[in-house]
């Protein structure tokens, strides 16, 4: 037993020596959380604004004119230029120049007046859904009559009440969840590429013909990872806190509870993938193989109850959809770990089979 | 186990990589304290047979004790009594000499105590006390070398497996080498050293010749040289082409090398006076040369056992 914790902390500290040597990789420890959080945080925005747009005015009238002005008010698109005919619309559309067109036919007034015809066309670039989706909000766009309102405004038949995003902020969504893709990202490669290395080196030649047992190199192989990891989900938050304004509504120790959790069951799947792969560049085009699907269908990108049943089964077993669930729980909603038990069980069955499986596949024989 | 004790044993020690037969059916019974070689081009399964004697491959068919534990059964509770150097150098280039020795240390889990000590000792008895501190990555080959050893001993095993050691050593280093081994064995390690230098297996106590897996032959330098069923003539010839040409025409003769201006000659025991043959020979085409019956040497051993292997092929 006491020879287990020497073995197990000799495995550690030479690890820890060793990426204090590497400074590729010390990089990326910092590297990567830094760079993508600011890409993604910045980069990824579901609040559409600003598409470029150009109109065709054939009535060219008082009202017409108006219409237009309200569209550009909305900061939904801008208006690159006005062209002569709908054709030429299409054209600019065609060439990917505008994804919204707006054609407004020279009997425009009266088709407003007349309520029973659409006023106005839009052309939309549907191939985007998002873009459709801008399109549609358009075009419950009302047409104002000068400052006198012909009609009482009705009110809508649903109020929407908008809980933990109050400014509509895709930050607020984005950042918990980059945490979980950051460290899938990491943690796998990581441990895979750090004992198929090993392999690679010879090491592990040596290594196998010495006393320590299978579960001790695991484990001291994991520890570091998961300290690694800790460093990476504060400066994420940390991060997200000063950039984007993401607030922490829960308690920071659920937080590195679930953590803890994630970080080890991605580190025994990058255990697992080590027992496979013998390169590292195996063992990174099945990180992945493996990282993909975790990004698109973990809820990351796309709301989890919007995809195909068959998805969110194959969802069910990533670690990333648990945590993402966890993670905006505790971040975004203030929940308590404790009313999410289940999504924590997930992950610690995800640990155990891949870290049982990591260790029976090891084999202390070359064989 | 009688007055002479034994370290290892094999019987019929086979290893097959699909249709490739690595090792086949090798016998082997190595005396404890001595240092035992295995001889042979590559790919005759020196390192494979190795590997199986660690319990790091398992047997195709056979089985091996190693200090009357099974290799298949008992290979972990071997691992703290058995020290392994690598072909490769296998110990962790980017941590340091005296780093890679502490961690050694920790992974055989020597006493908290005498860690420092031991690796101390070992630093002085390699010789790298003055590179404590350098990078693995960065020593030479004989260094490297040294502190591939160090480790393999570090915690006194009574076996030690050397696969190739000296490969990527200069001959003085291969000297100092040598020297060790012998100190180590005198302490009572057994070693078993895998070489293809002839010069270092004739140094072994005794060895195994293997060509293509097969044991062709086994037993002390002297009792190899005494079974081979040739006799080896040196000649010093003027004119030592000349000599070779001459003597090739001789249909008794199985082999001839040349070596500088010396000539050797292997001729089969069957022909009751070699030298006399040769001298004969070489009179008849007016060559003066000096010629004598020397003890074949371990190259001549290993033509010789090979030979004989490949014409029972054919």
């Amino acid at each position: 037993m006491m020879n287990s914790l020497i073995r197990i902390y000799a495995v550690m500290r030479k690890e820890f020596l060793q990426l204090s040597r590497d400074r590729l990789t010390f990089g990326m420890i910092v590297g990567i959380p830094l760079i993508q959080l600011l890409m993604f945080g910045y980069a990824i925005n579901t609040d559409v604004r600003n598409l470029s747009a150009a109109y065709v005015d054939e009535a060219d009238t008082h009202l017409s004119r108006e219409f237009v002005a309200d569209m550009m008010a909305s900061q939904v698109i801008v208006m690159k230029q006005r062209v002569a005919s709908a054709i030429e619309l299409e054209a600019l559309l065609d060439a990917g120049d505008i994804s919204i067109g707006i054609a407004i036919p020279d009997d425009f007034d009266r088709r407003v007046l007349g309520r029973n015809r659409p006023a106005a066309q839009l052309l939309v670039d549907g191939a985007d859904p998002i873009i459709l989706g801008v399109a549609r909000q358009l075009s419950a766009l009302p047409v104002r009559f000068d400052s006198q309102l012909r009609q009482p405004v009705q009110a809508p038949l649903l109020e929407v009440r908008n809980y933990y995003n109050p400014e509509r902020r895709s930050a607020v969504n984005i950042v918990p969840g980059l945490v979980g893709v950051i460290l899938t990202m990491t943690m796998v490669l990581f441990t895979a590429v750090a004992i198929v290395r090993e392999k690679e080196r010879g090491n592990l030649e040596l290594l196998i013909n010495t006393p320590i047992k299978t579960t001790e190199l695991m484990l001291g192989k994991i520890f570091p990872y998961i300290l690694i990891g800790l460093i990476q989900l504060v400066l994420i938050l940390t991060l997200g806190w000063y950039f984007f304004q993401v607030p922490i509504r829960g308690s920071l120790i659920h937080v590195l509870a679930a953590a803890m959790v994630f970080i080890a069951a991605n580190l025994s799947l990058g255990l697992l993938i080590s027992t496979v792969a013998s390169t590292q560049f195996q063992a990174m085009q099945m990180t992945f193989f493996f990282f993909l699907p975790s990004i698109l269908i973990s809820g990351f990108m796309f709301p989890f109850d919007g995809m195909p049943v068959i998805a969110q089964n194959i969802a069910e077993v990533l670690p990333l959809t648990h945590f993402n669930r966890l993670i905006r729980g505790i971040v975004l909603r203030g929940a308590d770990i404790q009313s999410m038990l289940d999504e924590l069980l997930a992950l610690v069955v995800f640990m155990s089979a891949t870290l049982t499986l990591a260790i029976l596949r090891f084999n202390k024989r070359l064989d | 186990m009688s007055a002479k004790q034994i370290a290892i044993t094999a019987s019929g020690l086979t290893m097959r990589f699909g249709s490739l037969v690595a090792v086949d059916n090798v016998d082997l019974e190595i005396t404890k304290g001595t240092i035992y070689g295995f001889l042979g081009p590559n790919g005759s399964g020196k390192s494979t047979t190795i590997r199986m004697l660690c319990g790091l491959l398992t047997p195709s068919a056979g089985s091996a004790t190693v200090m009357g534990m099974d290799t298949r059964r008992e290979s972990e509770s071997l691992k703290q009594r058995i020290g392994y150097m690598t072909q490769r150098f296998s110990l962790y280039e980017d941590l340091s000499v005296k780093e890679n020795l502490q961690f050694i240390s920790e992974i055989y889990a020597v006493a908290r105590s005498e860690r420092k000590n031991r690796v101390d000792e070992l630093l002085e008895i390699f010789s790298l006390h003055d590179r404590t501190k350098q990078r693995a990555g960065t020593l030479s080959g004989g260094q490297k070398q040294r502190l591939a050893l160090a480790a393999a001993t570090l915690h006194k095993p009574e076996i030690l497996f050397l696969d190739e050691p000296t490969s990527a050593v200069d001959p003085q280093n291969r000297r100092d080498f040598w020297e060790t081994l012998f100190e180590l064995a005198e302490q009572g390690t057994t070693i078993l050293v895998s070489t293809h230098y002839m010069d270092e297996a004739a140094r072994c106590h005794s060895l195994a010749i293997l060509d293509e897996g097969v044991k062709v032959a086994d037993g002390t330098p002297k009792q190899l040289g005494e079974s081979i069923s040739f006799h080896v003539v040196e000649i010093e010839a003027e004119n030592p082409n000349r000599a070779r040409l001459c003597l090739l025409e001789e249909g008794q003769i199985a082999s001839i090398t040349q070596l500088g201006i010396k000539l050797r000659v292997m001729i089969p025991k069957a022909v009751g006076d070699p030298l006399n043959l040769v001298n004969g020979k070489l009179a008849a085409s007016g060559l003066a040369a000096k010629t004598e019956l020397v003890f074949p040497d371990l190259e001549d051993i290993f033509v010789a056992v090979t030979e004989k292997r490949r014409e029972r092929q054919a």
